[in-house]
């Protein structure tokens, strides 16, 4: 008869640390050491409704604390076809979140027989942000075109959601604002385009946890556009001086050589085809 | 079946249980300190010193002003840099103007940098017990002429260095210092004195790698170089994200 001993997995996270962790934790605090933290974007996202669809906009930064631990991250995720998402916080959280939702929504798209729609994929992701009381640390931006119209939805870590014609999300929300007061929805492309470069422009400029480049995704009925590094505003510094050593610098402090003794089994040519 | 959620903080420090289930009444308590970011750098020479620093303030996630260096002249022969807690910054810089020109007064000449030195060390243990939150280097010539730089930690302990970095981006930078100017970890080199060019150009370099890395450190360099004729400014533009 077999042992049943094991345990059935029940999805999703495991909590069995957890009581380990505090212990930890209160023992390196007494210590002066801090547990490590996750890895967040620290982040500038924008998305907007123009005339003939949506645009997404995001930074390309990624920071470990305040040190920049990725000058060029990529924080628009695909979705579906015709549906992207931007995503700050907790950077491992924005990325497999979205992942598993992009799985899901071809799923329910191929059991439906018809092409996903934005709400559908919001309701999905705020009901599982829900679910775990905002210990997934993402705020996300979802936009996209559907059989209803171009849309955009804002997510927030504990599953509230916010349906708008303008977004902006991270660190610095406060200051992009301002720039989307004065769009309407009936905007041309160039417009649009160089609006939400504007505004992760200021974020870029004005939020340490924001920088390198703005990546736009357009999306219209008709095309999606992911623009990578549509813009690079920032100057990189040239270094003057060269920093390369010659061979012999690095001291070698022992050397042992092992010789391996090889014997030849199957010799073979093979003409390689240089015309 | 549903997954409990048992959040870290529910746990005591013997790891027993709370016994409520919220997060109950958290204590909020005023800090007298702010960290408001910014590195700063010294380098001596056989002839010269440079005290550099980058202009960048910033306080949490924003940054107040683009325009801020932290090197400050004392004397004719010496530059101090201090990075940290801004409002110390200035504070200790009154105070040590104010005892230099004392001590003019009394002694009928100008401090020198080790003099210097010494009486900033007394003065940060003078607030042993609440700290002045200010990383200070001091670099400058000495009595015969040669460079000379002084570091020290926010209580007073200092020590004579050729070279040091200090502030947000010192970690970064001190390693990089340690091989191209006290040629570490490296054989077969050819250990030639640093000139005041090469010095300059490997400080502009440090720099933009910093700005690179660290959110703290960016806007411009300010590089202060001091050599018997005197003291003189260069400034150059660093990353503004």
């Amino acid at each position: 008869m077999l042992n049943t001993s094991t345990k059935t997995l029940t999805g999703g996270f495991s909590f069995e640390n957890t009581r380990r962790n505090a212990v930890l934790e209160a023992n390196l605090s007494e210590k002066g050491y801090s547990a490590p933290n996750a890895r967040k974007t620290g982040t500038t996202i924008a998305g907007l409704i123009f005339k003939d669809g949506v645009i997404l906009g995001a930074d390309t930064r990624a920071t470990d604390d305040m040190v920049v631990a990725d000058k060029n991250c990529m924080k628009i995720h695909y979705i579906a076809p015709k549906i992207y998402c931007c995503g700050a916080g907790v950077a491992a959280d924005a990325e497999v979140t979205t992942q598993m939702m992009s799985s899901n929504v071809e799923l329910h798209s191929l059991s439906t027989g018809r092409p996903p729609l934005v709400a559908m994929v919001t309701r999905q992701l705020k009901q599982m942000l829900f679910r775990y009381q905002g210990h997934i640390g993402s705020s996300l931006i979802v936009g996209g075109v559907d059989i209803n119209g171009p849309q955009l939805y804002s997510i927030y870590p504990h599953g509230s959601y916010d349906k708008l014609p303008f977004l902006t999300m991270g660190t610095v929300t406060f200051s992009l604002p301002p720039f989307f007061e004065q769009t309407q929805s009936e905007q041309n492309l160039e417009e649009a385009k160089q609006l939400v470069r504007d505004a992760i422009t200021a974020g870029i400029f004005c939020d340490l946890g924001s920088g390198s480049n703005v990546d736009l995704c357009v999306i219209t009925e008709k095309t999606v556009d992911y623009l990578r590094a549509y813009d690079q505003p920032v100057q990189k510094g040239l270094r003057e001086g060269t920093y390369r050593y010659k061979p012999g610098t690095t001291a070698v402090l022992t050397k042992t050589v092992t010789p391996l003794t090889l014997d030849v089994v199957d010799e073979s040519v093979q003409v390689m085809d240089t015309e | 079946g549903s997954l409990m959620m048992i959040s870290a903080r529910a746990f005591g420090d013997n790891a027993q249980m709370k016994e409520h289930h919220y997060t109950g009444p958290v204590e909020h308590k005023f800090s007298p300190y702010a960290f408001n970011g910014g590195t700063v750098l010294a380098v001596a020479g056989e002839d010269f010193a440079l005290v550099a620093s980058d202009t960048r303030l910033s306080e949490g996630y924003g940054i107040h002003s683009r325009d801020s260096p932290k090197c400050y002249k004392l004397t004719d022969t010496t530059v101090i840099g201090c990075s940290g807690f801004h409002g110390d910054c200035l504070t200790l810089t009154k105070i040590i103007e104010a005892r230099l020109k004392m001590y003019k007064h009394s002694n009928n000449k100008n401090m020198t940098s080790g003099a210097i030195a010494a009486m900033l060390s007394t003065i940060l243990y003078g607030k042993r017990f609440f700290p002045y939150y200010v990383y200070n280097i001091i670099g400058g010539l000495d009595e015969e002429g040669r460079g000379a730089v002084y570091s020290f930690d926010p209580v007073g302990s200092y020590q004579r260095d050729t070279y040091k970095a200090g502030g947000s981006a010192s970690a970064m930078l001190q390693p990089l210092l340690d091989n191209q100017i006290g040629f570490k970890n490296m054989e077969n080199v050819e250990q030639v004195p640093l000139t005041l060019e090469k010095a300059v150009q490997l400080v502009k370099d440090v720099f933009i790698s910093a700005a690179e890395r660290d959110v703290y450190t960016g806007d411009a360099l300010k590089i202060c170089i001091i050599t018997k004729e005197g003291v003189r400014e260069e400034i150059m533009p660093l990353r503004k994200d």
